[in-house]
């Protein structure tokens, strides 16, 4: 079995005021803390019983000082019985279940037996409320029962009916409840599934409440030396105080709307030191009008000592700061700060074999000063156990005394394995291992490349790293967490690592049609990466030796690459020209020679890397990983050669297109309004199952998008590869086309909700228009783009629509989050056992054979065992 | 008046079989578990009710698997709990 032992069973019962008494140290009865002196009362609420926390005191209970005493509590007795408010659900079943006058459950023996079953096959099975008619009479004494009302947070009251049959609330106070919850019999309880030794109804009214010890309530000492207690106290001198008063008046016999009112001040004093956030109920309030943090506040939440104390631990050996790029490190490694590197260590035994090394290290001490010197060494762990700050003046003692058996604390080191991690980490990719780099600087370094599966970015994002200890640490975390590990995304058994933005855009620009390059080019372009020597030159002229883009590229492939493809700037031509392709988008790769095609997202990027995907099937994970770093390289050197930028006037027609543009959107609108007049006459002929006004609606948002997108033609037609625009559209990096069209030609209709905007006005979204006037610009249409400007009302439109995108995505982010907590925490303990089937920790099956197939879909080719598409086309060497 | 509907004839629903005793046992020790260990399916499940399976029962299901082809399922038949 996989745990040691096994919880039988888990009792849920209540504190019974004589075990709230018999756990009690002392009785509680001032409500002050300190004497003058700085001494706590005795019986106060900081008595010396209930545990100590100022230093030299000793606890009265058990003898102990501060740091020994684990605190004790104590109670106080309450005038009267109040309502424990976590439990009003609770009474107000059971006062809805039970007899008013004898306590029985309202069902007689048949009636039970009707509902459970015969008594030798019940089940778990209980009586529920519904079970139960409401007002009937009692079976047992033929009471007529009452509704009973329940108002939040903790009032109830009967319904009844005077003489002139009029309806009166009658309230009913907590001992009335108290009373006749006391009557419910054992036997009763059972068939509601309370177990009564446990959990007597009676004991959710308290006549004693608990007071927690004070290490549960530490009081502060402020910089002016003043105390300041913790909420709870406040919230218990409350209660001392109300409690005393009304003890006090009904001892003198105060008038009974006295008590009362006490009473209930006493009920809202003990429900807010429980549940401070209640319904119904204002918070208690500290004097600066900070509501205060009681019982329940400082379990539930986020930050509360379930999710926050107690699932959600801290540690130690991390580190935590900004990211920025490095596109020349690889995507396995990670640029760490030496301020970083010099706090993180990594414990090393010392051995014969590496003694003087460590030695060394210790000399060096815990200071390193520059990224290339020698790694140091923060502590020194004698074989006691006992560790040794390393120091100007001990490291040379230390140095000395080092023998085997000794270990000591090394800094971070070039090639050491550490976890980079991300949050939210929703995926195991979100923490991966990494290899250390030393760089200068304060941020943590990542390749571009790795941002995918960590989902990040480099506008302010942080990331934190953690160092691990043991060698099986190391290694675990290297074999099973690497990059080159992970590049194979269990989501979609596709390459989630791949090229991003400048990688597509520059291995795009470098392999368009076909280019040459003479040998200084060749080597600038291929610098960085891994292949050392040049191939044949595809031509030499006049001497010159030149290679081809082409070849360029071909010299990262391996070897025994057949591949055939379109590439993401294909546009589905209906009869395919494949080699003649004017866009080059026919890509073919013939034993890792690219003969045709550029390439493209398709290719390299992250979550598509046709290209990248076969390699790994082929070759391997590692040289996956090779081919990664050398294609980035690449690209960025490809897209240096030429440079590559964007500005205002890249958004510039020529007066030609302005005047097309115009000319269509005019047009569009002249058809808009023509519409609106066929409405307005009555001659609009509805489509199947829509009004007129939908009907019409749908024609002008048709009219007015059909315009949009010839504005988008327009443009497009003049802006070709020579716009950097264009060149991210179509090769995939970033944008689309529909970006550029908002941007040179029109912005287009804004929606709210998928429809015209009509909120506003009466008869009109803005002042500006009249009343009832359906035509375009009054209706969110934008005609100007982005680089022409938007008008007041436009903006105003655009502005409007932009929130809803805005709003949505915010829904969606938090919404999926909780899908995805709750997902995990019932998926979390689940796993593959080796004889293929998928279970709990308790051994229960969930799926008989993993998946149905036992495919690890991290091993899959999207989804799919074999990718028989690719082994085929390997080797007929043709498309399939 | 009530027309009834065959679940099991529908395309949809895959084919449920109750198990034989011996079948059951060579279930259990193939797999090396318990009978509380079986994936479990409510006695008032549409297909169980029609199959005529009691509590207690386990019921092989065939189902067309998108990455099997065809895959077997065995769930023991319980009473749903109230509520
Ligand atoms: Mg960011
Ligand atoms: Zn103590
Ligand atoms: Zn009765
Ligand atoms: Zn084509």
């Amino acid at each position: 079995m996989a745990s040691p032992k096994r919880i039988g069973k888990i009792e849920f019962g209540l504190l019974s005021p004589k075990d709230i008494r018999k756990m009690s140290v002392r009785k509680i009865i001032w409500a002050d803390t300190y004497d003058d002196d700085g001494f706590p009362y005795p019986q106060g609420l900081m008595d010396l019983h209930l545990g100590v926390i100022d230093p030299g005191l000793r606890c009265k209970t058990c003898g102990n000082r501060a740091s020994d005493c684990p605190g004790h509590f104590g109670h106080i007795e309450l005038a009267k019985p109040v309502i424990h408010v976590g439990y009003t659900r609770l009474i107000r079943k059971l006062l809805r279940v039970a007899c008013r006058e004898c306590g029985r459950l309202l069902l007689s023996q048949d009636e039970i037996h009707k509902v459970l079953g015969p008594e030798d096959e019940r089940n778990e099975d209980v009586i529920s409320e519904k079970d139960i008619k409401k007002e009937r009479v009692c079976p047992y004494c033929g009471e007529q029962q009452l509704k009973i009302n329940f108002e939040k947070p903790t009032t109830f009251s009967e319904v009844m009916t005077d003489e002139n049959g009029r309806k009166i609330d009658h309230k009913l106070t907590p001992a009335d409840i108290r009373a006749r919850l006391e009557k419910i019999p054992d036997e009763d309880l059972q068939l509601l599934g309370i177990n009564p030794e446990v959990a007597r109804p009676e004991w959710t009214c308290l006549t004693v409440l608990p007071v927690p010890p004070v290490t549960m309530r530490p009081s502060i000492i402020l910089e002016n030396g003043q105390r300041s207690e913790d909420d709870l106290t406040h919230k218990l001198v409350d209660i001392i105080r109300i409690n005393q008063r009304f003890k006090e008046n009904q001892d003198a016999g105060a008038p009974q709307l006295i008590i009362e009112d006490l009473w209930e001040l006493l009920q809202y004093h003990v429900t807010t030191y429980l549940d401070n956030e209640v319904a119904g109920c204002p918070p208690a309030r500290h004097r600066s009008g900070r509501p205060l943090k009681t019982i329940s506040q400082r379990l539930k939440g986020k930050d509360g000592r379930f999710r926050g104390s107690l699932s959600g631990k801290r540690v130690n050996f991390s580190a935590r700061t900004v990211i920025s790029p490095d596109p020349n490190l690889s995507i396995g490694q990670v640029g760490i700060p030496l301020a970083v590197a010099n706090e993180m260590s990594v414990p090393i035994r010392v051995t014969p074999f590496n003694i003087e090394e460590i030695r060394q290290m210790v000399l060096t001490g815990p200071e390193r000063h520059t990224v290339n010197s020698p790694c140091g060494a923060n502590y020194a762990i004698r074989p006691d156990g006992r560790r040794v700050r390393l120091s100007d003046m001990t490291r040379e003692n230390i140095a000395e005394m080092l023998e085997p058996g000794w270990a000591v604390d090394r800094q971070l080191r070039k090639d050491d394995i550490v976890l980079f991690n991300r949050q939210p980490s929703l995926h195991r990719m979100s923490i991966m291992a990494h290899r250390v780099v030393l760089m200068d600087g304060k941020t943590f370094r990542l390749n571009p490349a790795v941002c995918p599966p960590y989902n990040a970015d480099f506008d302010g994002d942080e990331m934190n790293l953690h160092v691990p200890q043991t060698e099986e640490a190391r290694a675990e975390a290297f074999m099973l967490a690497s990059v080159a590990e992970n590049i194979m995304s269990p989501r979609f058994g596709g390459p989630i690592i791949g090229g991003i933005h400048d990688h597509i855009s520059g291995i795009f620009i470098l392999t368009h049609q076909v280019r040459w390059f003479d040998k200084k080019g060749v080597l600038y372009l291929l610098r960085s990466s891994t292949p050392e020597h040049l191939p044949k030159p595809g031509k030499v002229e006049e001497g010159v030796e030149y290679w081809t883009n082409k070849q360029v590229f071909s010299m990262i492939l391996p070897e025994n690459l057949n591949m055939l493809y379109k590439a993401s700037s294909c546009i589905n031509c209906e009869k395919c020209k494949m080699e003649n392709c004017e866009r080059d988008a026919y890509v073919k790769i013939i034993g890792g020679e690219l003969t045709c095609g550029v390439i493209d997202k398709e290719s390299i990027g992250a979550f598509k890397g046709k290209i990248l995907q076969r390699i790994i099937r082929q070759s391997g994970l590692e040289r996956g990983r090779q081919f990664v770093d050398d294609v980035t390289k690449l690209s960025i050197r490809g897209i240096m050669f030429d440079g590559f930028s964007f500005g205002i006037d890249d958004e510039d027609l020529s007066k030609i297109e302005y005047g097309q543009i115009d000319e269509v959107l005019s047009e569009a609108e002249d058809d808009v309004e023509r519409r609106i007049r066929i409405y307005e006459e009555g001659q609009l002929e509805p489509m199947p199952g829509r009004t007129l006004e939908e009907t019409l609606e749908m024609q002008i948002m048709q009219v007015l998008g059909k315009a949009r997108d010839r504005t988008g033609d327009i443009a497009g037609r003049h802006l070709g590869l020579s716009n950097s625009a264009v060149v991210m559209a179509v090769s995939g990096a970033r944008g689309s086309m529909l970006n550029l069209t908002q941007m040179a030609g029109c912005i287009g209709q804004q929606a709210v909700r998928g429809e015209r905007i009509t909120r506003g006005y009466e008869g009109r979204t803005l002042p500006h228009f009249k009343k009832g006037d359906r035509g375009a610009q009054a209706h969110g249409f934008v005609r100007n783009s982005y680089k022409s400007g938007l008008t007041p009302t436009e903006f105003f439109f655009h502005a409007i629509g932009g929130r809803e995108g805005l709003v949505d995505t915010a829904v969606r982010t938090s919404q999926s989050g909780y899908l995805q907590r709750r997902m995990i925490n019932a998926l979390q303990d689940l796993k593959v056992g080796y004889d293929g089937t998928v279970r709990t920790s308790g051994g229960r099956i969930i799926q008989f054979r993993y998946g149905e197939d036992s495919t690890d879909p991290a091993k899959s080719s999207m989804g799919d065992p074999v990718d028989v598409v690719g082994i085929v086309e390997s080797i007929i060497v043709e498309e399939v | 008046m009530s027309t009834k509907f065959s679940v099991i004839g529908h395309m949809m629903v895959p084919d449920h079989q109750i198990m034989s005793v011996e079948e059951v046992d060579d279930l259990l020790t193939s797999y090396k578990i318990t009978r509380d260990q079986l994936p479990k399916v409510y006695h008032d499940d549409p297909s169980v009710k029609e199959i005529g399976a009691k509590i207690n029962d386990v019921i092989r299901i065939v189902r067309n698997s998108q990455t099997a082809g065809r895959a077997e399922a065995y769930r023991q038949v319980v009473k749903r709990p109230k509520k």
